[in-house]
């Protein structure tokens, strides 16, 4: 399988697994979120589910390989000022429109305007992001922001 | 948990989950990278991005997804457009200072036991929830946000 392919595959897959466990739908998450109210706790089950079979599958899949092994061991664990900040804002905006961006590109294929408008706007947080980061590792600072969890799985192939 | 609303919504979230982590794991091994929506996001974004086409590819494949969704059931209510823009402001900012987002973190990183992913989770959820408290308990003055 070519890796385009895989890249469609996948991105169809984590798609319809979105639509299915009821991501896509922002009262679904805000009630998941809304623990001391009319708390709907089933979304728990999306992660679970989704980290159990990545787990597994990631192990089953390197088992062979001993670099792809080493390369599922997380690096040094960087907790830093940036992680903790970056994912502070981010659970504010989810929790204020229930969407993250996985249902929100989903719901903007449905015909969402209101998920046009997030992804929309998201993208402009993330270059708003960058441009943040560039300042920050300018300046000499004790805010240290380490590369993102996008990294490659190139040097596990 | 004897609600049978709740076994039903419970056991499609566990199997949309379950699909959502093979699908983590294909484009891992078969395309190389961790499939976190935003970091996906902000590859495509970059145009001297060595791998923007696989992550262009995978983007297509979500939004293939709700296309063929919209065909079964139109999209769910979503929050207001100023909301929506606030909201999106803050998840896109958020998930690429935070170096990740719910899939990202929640789904790869928490996959690969990752103690900077947990972290990052527990304080989105935090977060997350203490916002829904303040616009639907907290603060009757943020009832506009609903």
């Amino acid at each position: 399988m070519n890796r385009t392919l895989a890249a469609l595959l996948s991105g169809l897959l984590f798609g319809v697994g979105l639509v299915v466990s009821g991501m896509t739908d922002p009262a679904n998450v805000m009630g998941f979120l809304d623990v001391t109210g009319n708390f709907r706790p089933a979304l728990a089950g999306v992660m679970g589910g989704a980290v159990l079979v990545h787990a597994l599958g990631l192990r089953l899949g390197s088992s062979r390989s001993p670099v792809a092994r080493a390369s599922l061991t997380p690096r040094k664990a960087e907790i830093d000022g940036a992680l903790v900040l970056g994912a502070a804002v981010f659970g504010v905006g989810w929790g204020l429109g229930g969407y993250c961006p996985g249902p929100g590109i989903v719901s903007m294929g449905q015909g969402s305007a209101s998920a046009t408008v997030f992804v929309l706007a998201s993208l402009v947080g993330i270059f708003g992001a960058n441009v943040f980061q560039r300042g920050v590792t300018a300046s000499p600072s004790s805010f240290r922001v380490v590369s993102t969890s996008t990294n490659s799985a190139a040097e596990a192939k | 948990m004897a609600d049978p609303t709740l076994i039903s919504s419970f056991s499609r979230a566990l199997a949309g989950g379950a699909l959502i982590g093979a699908a983590a794991t294909i484009y891992w091994f078969r395309a190389g990278r961790v499939a976190g929506v935003s970091g996906v996001l902000a590859g495509a974004l970059q145009p001297d991005d060595a791998d923007r086409s696989t992550r262009v590819w995978f983007l297509v494949g979500l939004l293939v997804a709700g296309i063929a969704a919209a065909g079964i059931s139109g999209a769910a209510p979503g929050p207001a457009l100023p909301v929506a823009a606030v909201s999106g402001l803050l998840v896109g900012f958020g998930a690429r200072l935070g170096g990740g987002c719910t899939s990202g973190h929640g789904v790869c990183g928490l996959g690969r036991f990752s103690l900077r992913s947990l972290v990052a989770v527990l304080t989105f959820m935090a977060t997350g929830a203490l916002t829904v408290w303040a616009v639907r308990h907290g603060a009757p003055s943020l009832g506009a946000l609903r």
